[in-house]
């Protein structure tokens, strides 16, 4: 956890604030994200922008990132296009899914006030 | 909204068509082909406690179809599911016995073929003879069809390279195999989530054009559709999100009411979880816009969905609704694409990670100019990083003492893609020291092209197929 004296707020990993899951479709990923309580949503939507997602898969070069926000389900759907090497029939990565990727994007860093980021510390959600 | 719909305080309106039918329980025991096959006793039990449903299996992958032609070009009799014995075999009796209608995909290239099995199936158990309905017209292979295909697709490969091509069918000849009695439908390419909607048109009587129940009985299946992935599969992170019994997970059945609501829970006596947090992130599992999920039967709209604990092991789905159909059918078309080469060595000890690397340098030096290579060090960095290293140019590998080098690359010669084989098993003596363990694989390469076509090109149907006693 980096601490950040000036504005008393942390920087945490997504996988503190959310939960979620990759699929494919050709040459796109879809990664959901869901928050795993109303606090943790707001932040996101805040913080977990199009341009912001867009630049932590930058090394994958999405010619397109969507972000579709969930409010009912407190998640959000982000739909990032060309970003599997040509998907499961051209890829030579071992994963042609993609299916790990919702863990690259659960280690983006997200800024947390720190009353928030003390009640994070719960290992275990359910 | 719940199903209860009885009006109150005298009024005799009836406020959900069809409310008085009781619900109808699907459950899904596999969620593709090559999934544990063992999940359909203890759904069927369940049914059967629960006064009878139906069984889907979902068995064909994007890829999956195109494997079973190769299957059905070698042997005319094979080219459906290849496990299929060990799904239906086991439950085949109770099903039929307890008059639990199964509706599945396994039928792949060869519906025909299959649907015999089954009959084989029956006879070797002494059980009555199944009613069995095939749904065809989703393979487009014929030589007009290809060539329309082709034409759509604004490819000029040869039509001889083509494996497979198929138009994604939808609920409609399934709900009227129903309809018209049969205990087993048998398809090829459908729509997955139809396998579920198609059982709810014939339940309920459902209209094909009220388009918010067809977005309900098609997110019903949506949720279905990969198995235990609702049910607590692909979900566990052990330390922050806990799922009993993944050695024994319970596949998921849906509890679908006439007003288009749906419960998702578990079959009994077995592991697993469902809960609003599995329920998520099925629900938006190889979505994309949500407000737009496309299928042959429906645009299914879960904008507005919510999905919330009903009990243990149990979720609710409220808020689903539906738009117009699209005009045209998906059709994939699978096609012969070269060889894929892939070939490993590890390293393991002090510079185990620097060792694998020089190896990947030196393979890139002897053959990186006959054609692309990818270089991962498992290990250090694989998964995340992309075809053209950049990641790993990054330095984003991190220390490892036990790396595995893998390269991967494919060519249209065969001869040109094994030369990866050959060159890393080379490395074990012309390599850096203690390089062991290489492994090699070369298999042939397919690759899809995916288009819409109008419905009018796709003339799909179904049947009942008579059993053919050798």
């Amino acid at each position: 956890m980096n601490t950040n004296n000036s504005s008393n707020t942390v920087e945490l990993p997504l996988y503190q604030l959310a939960h979620g899951r990759a699929g494919d479709k050709g040459n796109t990923s879809n990664i959901s994200v869901i928050a795993w309580d109303s606090e943790c949503f707001a932040l996101l939507v805040e913080q977990l922008t199009e341009a912001r997602v867009a630049q932590w898969f930058g090394y994958r070069h999405p010619t397109k990132v969507t972000r579709h926000v969930l409010p009912k389900l407190e998640a959000m759907n982000f739909v990032l296009e060309g970003v599997l090497d040509g998907g499961v029939n051209d890829a030579l990565n071992l994963d042609t899914h993609g299916k790990g990727l919702s863990f690259w994007m659960l280690d983006l860093p997200i800024t947390v006030p720190t009353a928030l980021a003390a009640k994070l510390e719960v290992k275990e959600y359910s | 909204m719940q199903t209860d719909s009885k009006p109150k305080g005298g009024t005799t309106a009836i406020l959900v068509p069809n409310s008085h039918i009781k619900p109808l329980y699907v459950g899904c025991a596999t969620g593709f082909s090559g999934d544990r096959t063992d999940g359909a006793g203890p759904v069927v039990d369940t049914l059967i406690a629960l006064g009878g449903g139906v069984l889907n299996f979902e068995t064909l992958a994007e890829r999956t179809l195109a494997l079973a032609q190769v299957e059905k070009r070698k042997n005319s009799a094979l080219g459906y599911e290849p496990l299929l014995d060990d799904l239906v075999g086991p439950v085949l009796k109770r099903c039929l016995d307890h008059k639990i209608q199964i509706v599945s995909n396994f039928g792949a290239a060869n519906p025909q073929a299959c649907a015999q099995r089954i009959f084989a199936l029956a006879r070797a158990q002494g059980l009555r003879t199944p009613r069995i309905a095939v749904v065809h017209g989703d393979d487009l292979t014929k030589p007009e069809q290809l060539t329309f295909l082709l034409k759509r697709l604004g490819s000029d490969i040869d039509p001889k390279r083509v494996v497979s091509a198929n138009a994604y069918l939808g609920a409609g000849e399934i709900a009227q195999a129903l309809k018209d009695g049969a205990d087993i439908v048998v398809t090829g390419r459908v729509s997955d989530p139809s396998l579920t909607l198609g059982p709810a048109i014939a339940h309920f009587g459902w209209s094909m054009q009220d388009w918010h129940l067809m977005g309900c009985g098609t997110m019903a299946g949506h949720m279905l559709e990969c198995g235990t992935q609702v049910t607590g599969g692909y979900y566990s992170v052990p330390g922050q999100k806990s799922v009993p019994g993944m050695d024994c997970l319970g596949f998921p059945i849906a509890e679908i009411r006439a007003d288009g609501t749906f419960s998702v829970f578990k079959a009994a006596n077995t592991g697993g979880r469902v809960d609003d947090r599995t329920g998520r992130e099925q629900i938006l599992y190889e979505v994309h816009d949500p407000a737009r999920y496309l299928t042959p039967d429906v645009v299914a709209d879960i904008s507005q969905a919510t999905v919330t604990r009903e009990g243990k092991d149990r979720i609710l789905i409220q808020g689903v609704t539906g738009h117009q159909r699209p005009d045209e059918l998906k059709v994939n078309v699978c096609y012969d694409n070269g060889y894929f080469a892939e070939a490993e060595i590890s390293y393991a000890g002090f510079q185990a990670k620097e060792r694998a690397a020089l190896a990947g340098e030196t393979i890139r030096k002897r053959i990186g100019h006959l054609l692309p290579l990818r270089v991962d060090l498992i290990g250090a960095l694989s998964i995340f990083g992309d075809d053209a290293g950049e990641l790993m140019a990054q330095g984003y590998a991190g220390a490892s003492r036990d790396v595995r080098l893998r390269v991967a690359g494919v060519h249209l010669q065969k001869e040109i893609a094994e030369k990866i084989l050959r060159e890393v098993t080379a490395l074990y003596c012309c390599g850096p020291a203690g390089g062991g363990g290489v492994r090699t694989s070369l298999r042939p390469r397919l690759d899809t092209l995916s288009c819409t076509i109008p419905r009018e090109a796709v003339p799909s149907g179904f049947s009942f197929v008579q059993e053919q006693r050798a």
